[in-house]
């Protein structure tokens, strides 16, 4: 992170975001900046609230309150305006699995208006996200690896600013974690702005900065080490993780 | 609306809709099943009416005016009865579709010249079969008529014709024919089907996760909504020709208006039956719910849209339902055009009224989704 603040180049500005379902809030109050090219990590528990943080920033929900803006564009006032801007993949996989992996690149060229680049960025994203083997098979047959490259390939062909990722992980096995790992960073280095949700805290060292949710709360926000400090320097990430969650049953 | 797009999105669907064959063969075969189960339904019933007989002659003539109904063999002789109310009973109870009831006077009316009455009752709640039934009956009479007549050569024809067969048809006035059923087959099959398939499919997207990738990119809520539709609209001309061919070549029914008019108006009929498909699976959140809803439609169509029931037989407020439905305007479309042979010239209320629910069910889906998750 960058402390002098002509340099800070801000993408993602969150502030004191709220959503509600009746009266339970699911977020409550959460704010954080996100600079451009970071890997940004959001953790915490099941039910802390990563998912609708996300989904409101991708225009999905509307907010019950507070303000977010993503590369400039007012997430509540111009919905439309963000998602053009963004790359998502939704926590459970959102492509057609009736579609082989072709077909759903195509729709998703299609569906983002790429013209006469739709060919390179195909082709882009199936060298980068190492689809070149499978293009002919079907999505609904896929292996848990495979399924998530594919959908970071549908995700982020549009050349997107921000990309927000729900759990791309959960469920995949050690291998295919690495190379999404691998991806990622590839991407980060681009300039790409990666918004990577996870409750596997071993990946948690892995991010530039992450904030901490637990029941919808703000817990910790900072470097890996700087959260590591504000709990306590013995403690490991892990330990923090299951202190909240203890905390919170 | 941006072309690139909406050609995207109806692209997929049209692929998505190859590879679904369980899809494809309910869109395919259920039209030309129902087509054919309900044709020879009604052929094998309208040969086969069991029939009760109250002959008070109980005469040579009268077992040969029995014998000459049947030998038409649209009756055929279960029963013989004792009184008139037993008659009736037999065919209240579904023991008879037809009732014979020739007077005690038949065979000496006969002899001394002078007019007789047979009745013939004939159970009209199944319109497709009765009809052809009190065709054949009113046939044998006017035969008979003719033959008594040429007999008595020189007689004095100002008494009148010998025998009055008179029809009475029990429980549907208004007398539905066959020909006059089968092309309500073509809208209702369009329209049953095409709400069913439209609702589901926006609902599969939602419950299969597939929504939430779909609605964070730029497809305009129009787009995803017409590509939605854009395959059906072929499966809609499709099935109306599989039925309007098969009805033509197997069940006589007749072309007579411009098929070009049909095709154009159909097009209206099938884009409304989608624009409520849709907008129906707004409403619900899953399949099952959905398919409730749907299902909710699908029998007003059938029983108040005047495909079983003439709507002039209704009370208002089932009218006044029935006047909701696209069906029912496509129904008088579909029969004017086949049947009395009408063209645009007749027919352009209904298509105007088609056009219009078109519009509407399209606007409401469009305006009640949202690119949202709530
Ligand atoms: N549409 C909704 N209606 C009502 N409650 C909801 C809705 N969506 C989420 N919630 C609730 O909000 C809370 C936060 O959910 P969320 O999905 O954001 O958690 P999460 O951190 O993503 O959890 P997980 O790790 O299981 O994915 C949960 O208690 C959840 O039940
Ligand atoms: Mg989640």
């Amino acid at each position: 992170m960058n402390e002098s603040a002509v340099a800070r180049d801000v993408v993602v500005r969150v502030n004191g975001l709220v959503k509600r379902f009746g009266d339970f809030a699911a977020v409550d109050a959460v704010s954080f900046d996100i600079e451009r090219g970071e890997i940004f990590g959001i953790l915490g528990p099941n039910g802390s609230g990563k998912t609708t943080t996300i989904r409101m920033l991708c225009g999905l929900m509307e907010p019950s309150g507070g303000e977010a803006s993503i590369a400039g564009a007012d997430i509540a006032k111009n919905p439309e305006l963000v998602k053009a801007r963004i790359g998502y993949m939704s926590q459970s996989f959102g492509l057609y699995r009736d579609l082989t992996v072709d077909e759903n690149l195509e729709f998703y060229a299609g569906v983002y208006e790429l013209g006469a680049k739709k060919a390179g960025r195909v082709a882009w994203a199936k060298k980068e996200m190492r689809l070149e083997e499978i293009g002919g098979r079907l999505a609904g047959v896929l292996s848990g690896g495979q399924r998530q490259r594919l959908a970071l390939a549908c995700a982020m062909m549009h050349a997107p600013e921000v990309v927000f990722l729900d759990e791309p992980t959960a469920g995949v096995d050690p291998a295919a974690r690495r190379l999404f790992w691998t991806i990622i960073r590839e991407r980060a280095a681009d300039g790409v702005t990666m918004i990577v949700t996870t409750h596997y805290m071993d990946e948690a060292e892995r991010f530039d900065r992450l904030v901490f949710l637990s029941r919808g709360k703000r817990m910790a926000l900072g470097t890996p080490a700087e959260v590591k400090a504000q709990f306590g320097e013995h403690l490991t990430l892990e330990d923090i993780f299951v202190q909240l969650q203890e905390k919170e049953s | 609306m941006n072309r690139e797009r909406l050609h995207a999105m109806v692209r997929k669907e049209f692929v998505q809709m190859r590879r679904d064959p369980a899809t494809l063969r309910l869109v395919l075969l259920v039209p030309l099943m129902q087509m054919l189960i309900f044709g020879y339904a009604i052929r094998t019933d309208v040969r086969n009416l069991p029939t009760v007989a109250f002959d008070q002659s109980r005469t040579q003539e009268s077992r040969a005016l029995v014998q000459r109904l049947t030998a038409t063999g649209n009756f055929v002789l279960r029963e013989q009865a004792e009184s008139y109310e037993d008659a009736v009973h037999a065919v209240d109870a579904g023991r008879a579709r037809a009732a014979f009831v020739i007077p005690e006077s038949y065979a000496r009316d006969l002899k001394r010249g002078r007019p007789t009455r047979v009745q013939v009752l004939v159970d009209a709640s199944d319109p497709s079969s009765s009809a052809s039934a009190i065709g054949a009956a009113q046939m044998v009479g006017q035969q008979l008529n003719v033959e008594i007549v040429q007999q008595r050569t020189g007689s004095n024809l100002s008494t009148g014709l010998p025998i009055d067969v008179r029809v009475r048809p029990l429980y549907n006035p208004a007398l539905q024919s066959a020909v006059f059923v089968v092309p309500g087959i073509i809208g209702m099959i369009l329209s049953n089907i095409l709400i069913m398939l439209t609702s589901m499919s926006l609902a599969r997207e939602r419950e299969t996760g597939t929504l939430e990738q779909l609605i964070v990119t730029p497809l305009a809520r129009s787009e995803i909504m017409l590509g939605k539709i854009a395959p059906y609209v072929v499966v809609g001309y499709v099935q109306m020709t599989t039925i309007l061919v098969a009805g033509h070549f197997i069940f006589d029914v007749p072309m007579r208006g411009p098929l070009l008019a049909l095709y154009a108006v159909t097009f209206l009929f099938i884009t409304a039956n989608l624009g409520l498909g849709l907008w129906i699976s707004t409403l619900g959140r899953t399949q099952t719910a959905v398919t409730q809803s749907a299902i909710f439609i699908m029998l007003p169509n059938v029983l108040l849209s005047g495909f079983m029931f003439p709507r002039e037989a209704m009370p208002p407020l089932a009218q006044a339902f029935g006047a909701l439905l696209p069906l029912t305007y496509y129904l008088q479309l579909v029969r004017a055009i086949l049947l009395k042979g009408a063209g645009i010239a007749e027919i352009w209320p209904q298509a105007l009224a088609l056009a219009a629910f078109a519009v509407a069910f399209f606007t409401f889906a469009t305006q009640r989704f949202h690119k949202t998750l709530e």
